[in-house]
């Protein structure tokens, strides 16, 4: 008897203190920054009781088919989802995100980086809170240049960087010149390569939507790119994307490499790279002209209209995004991984300027990315390295294929962006864009 | 009382009583399970469904067929898909016959060495294909890299300068032991004394292989072939988890096409006709491969008659 009213009691207990605490469910990428939000999740717990916190942790493009699939039917499995500055304007123009109104003063948004903001934006209302935000640059083994009395300007050109990694590819001793994103994908390889199309002089789509893959500008920025990481590059480009490069370039096994600036936190501590202390920066390099040469991205946190606990939400999205949990990013796990590109106060931080040297090659490449004005002509759509519209996740990643088939030798230069632009093109008129 | 007259009427059904009220739920879910998502699919292939763009959907018709057929690359993908089964049947069934008749021989260890012959079968797709894909294949970090240059050889990008070989390569490895196991069952119903007369009529190893176990195995072998084209056929995670359907369009077979058509360009009307397509491959292929072991069978038959 004793026993079942013990155990009645117990029952009793726990239902009410479930009853009483929220538990959100949070979708998330398993980059280094966020798996450090989900480590300090406890401290989250432990000022805001009644919230608790439910973690799905994917890579990259799981995560994205999970949301994207989860959003669009209307599951509400989810009531925060990690999402970019690509879906965002969509995503909020479709009617599929909560607005980001309403938070307290001391979240100070002036001191959110104004492009950042206006990139999870649509039509001037914020659908998101940046958790990190990224332009790309160019990342350099100054012991390797040194070696060759090779100096890097704050602005490099491509025939510099391309002279570079001729000069510097040693693959006998493990080094290679250059490393870039091969993998296929619109957020992989197509990243990369619409900003060196952007900065040869090209662009995606006319002001027409017709689609220029067939240009002299995507032919001169293509061959440039299938040259460099053919002879100068490491074996199996076309399985290489962020994470492999990252995981290359922290070996000491490239020279150079080119990607996001978020990158440089990971390269910069002794604790995940090797050559942490041998690590020079500079902005992404250029060709024709400084447009579009360098991306702005951004993951953010955002709600979906089918959450129910909006509130809860809320309250945490306002905590991961704040100064206050960079503070606590810095002082926990040192100042050189507080996740970068999202307040000014970050950058006027004296401990963040000591513990990361690239802080201002990486605030000036995000204050000068444009994506309302991406290319050197004009262009109908917005983004930099993305054409913000929701047909471009199929269009980056089926000529994000045909640009790895070239480059791992199955067709021609000429045959490949062919086929790319038929492809593209046809979906484009499947889409209602052209006639 | 009916139902007792109508039992002393007929006697089979009194041996044989109505089993329908007791298998009806169990088919009822089967029907539901299967039936349901496939007439869903067909639904979804007459209208235009993307996920991204909410604005834009509706009934289409055939649009969303010819949209998959006037494409390249849908061609592409059912050739890549034919190769890949063919070249994996081949590779199968070859070195499964010969393992087959070198484990159908006594030897010491032998039923150890049977279970470790089999075991490729029990890992699962994903797992094998990152292991051939990091720990083998890999130009950098590879065994075969490895290998390559204690030989002085350069180290080859496997899955970029040969990708479909090394999806066949893959698969091939993991349906051996099918292929070996089935075989290996047909073997043993081969009664040895049939084998024993060949020798002492002086036939040659040859001529035993070519003349008694052959003709033995030819039903075994038919059930091998119809067995694992179905399988093959959804051939689905190696892909994914190694070439990602590249590079270029060199590993995108019908299943991996869907995916893509679905997950990464969210158009799931073309993904639900190209699904529609699938299943009419799998019917053409099951019909011609079904044709081809009845008159098997019916040859066999012929010749033991």
């Amino acid at each position: 008897m004793r026993l079942w009213k013990a155990l009645l009691v117990g029952t009793g207990l726990s239902l009410s203190a479930a009853l009483a605490q929220t538990t959100i469910t949070i979708a998330t990428v398993n980059n280094p920054d966020m798996v450090t939000m989900q480590k300090l999740s406890g401290e989250f717990e432990k000022k805001y009781p009644d919230i608790k916190l439910n973690w799905v942790v994917l890579p990259e493009n799981e995560l994205r088919q999970k949301v994207t699939t989860d959003i669009a039917t209307n599951a509400g499995s989810y009531d925060v989802l990690t999402i970019g500055t690509y879906e965002t304007p969509i995503w909020g123009k479709n009617g599929w995100l909560v607005e980001m109104s309403g938070l307290p003063a001391s979240y100070d948004l002036e001191d959110v980086l104004k492009p950042v903001r206006a990139g999870l934006s649509y039509q001037g209302k914020l659908y998101a809170l940046p958790f990190y935000a990224e332009s790309s640059m160019l990342y350099y083994r100054k012991d390797l240049f040194a070696a060759k009395k090779l100096a890097v300007p704050a602005q490099p050109t491509w025939t510099q960087a391309a002279a570079w990694a001729k000069q510097l590819h040693d693959p006998s001793k493990g080094v290679y010149g250059i490393c870039l994103r091969g993998l296929p994908g619109w957020g992989e390889n197509m990243a990369f390569l619409s900003t060196l199309v952007n900065t040869y002089g090209g662009r995606w789509f006319d002001e027409n939507w017709k689609p220029q893959l067939t240009s002299p500008e995507w032919k001169r920025a293509i061959s440039q790119y299938v040259e460099l990481v053919t002879k100068y590059g490491p074996p199996g480009v076309t399985s290489n994307g962020f994470t492999e490069n990252l995981t290359l370039m922290s070996e000491g096994k490239c020279a150079m490499w080119i990607d996001a600036t978020v990158a440089a936190g990971y390269l910069a501590n002794p604790k995940t790279s090797k050559v942490a202390d041998k690590i020079g920066f500079a902005k992404a390099p250029v060709a024709v002209t400084p447009r579009g040469a360098h991306w702005l991205w951004s993951w953010a946190l955002a709600i979906p209209k089918s959450s129910k606990k909006v509130d809860a939400a809320k309250t945490f999205i306002a905590w991961a995004t704040s100064k206050e949990y960079i503070e606590l990013v810095g002082n926990t796990q040192g100042w050189v991984s507080a996740p970068p590109g999202t307040r000014y106060s970050t950058y006027n931080n004296p401990n963040y300027q000591k513990a990361a040297p690239f802080a201002k090659v990486v605030l000036e490449s995000i204050n000068t990315a444009d994506p309302t004005k991406p290319t050197l002509k004009p262009v109908p759509y917005t983004g930099v390295q993305f054409v913000g519209i929701p047909e471009f996740q199929a269009i980056g990643t089926q000529v994000g294929q045909f640009i790895a088939g070239i480059v791992a030798g199955k067709t021609s230069l000429d045959g490949g962006l062919n086929q790319a632009q038929t492809a593209v093109e046809k979906l484009m008129k499947e889409a209602g864009y052209l006639k | 009382m009916t139902h007792r007259s109508s039992l002393s009427k007929a006697r089979p059904e009194t041996i044989r009583p109505n089993t329908l009220w007791l298998l009806g739920p169990a088919m009822l879910v089967l029907i539901i399970w299967t039936q349901i998502p496939f007439l869903l699919t067909i639904y979804h292939s007459f209208r235009r469904f993307d996920l991204l763009n909410p604005e834009r959907q509706g009934y289409v018709g055939f649009g969303n067929f010819v949209s998959l057929l006037t494409d390249s690359i849908f061609w592409t993908s059912i050739g890549n898909t034919l190769v890949l089964v063919g070249a994996v049947l081949v590779v199968t069934i070859v070195v499964g016959l010969f393992l087959a008749l070198l484990f159908y021989q006594d030897f010491p260890g032998r039923a150890l060495a049977r279970t470790l012959v089999i075991s490729p079968f029990f890992v699962m797709p994903v797992v094998s294909a990152l292991i051939w894909k990091n720990m083998l294949m890999h130009p950098v970090y590879g065994l075969f890299a490895w290998a390559a240059q204690i030989f002085g050889q350069k180290p080859v990008d496997w899955l970029a300068a040969y990708p479909m070989q090394s999806i066949v390569a893959m698969v091939s490895w993991q349906w051996i032991p099918f292929a070996l196991l089935l075989i290996l069952t047909g073997l043993q119903s081969l009664s040895k004394e049939q084998l024993e007369a060949a020798k002492i009529d002086g036939a040659s190893a040859w001529q035993e292989f070519r003349y008694i176990i052959v003709p033995h195995l030819a039903q075994t072998l038919s059930v091998v072939v119809m067995l694992e084209t179905i399988f093959l056929l959804t051939i689905f995670a190696e892909i994914y988890a190694s070439t990602s359907g590249g590079p270029g369009l060199a590993t995108t077979t019908l299943p991996y096409l869907i995916y893509l058509k679905a997950f990464a360009e969210y158009r799931i009307g073309v993904a639900a006709a190209g699904a529609v397509f699938a299943v009419i491959l799998a019917n053409i292929v099951a019909i011609f491969v079904l044709r081809l072991i009845g008159r098997n069978l019916q040859a066999t038959k012929g010749g033991m008659g």
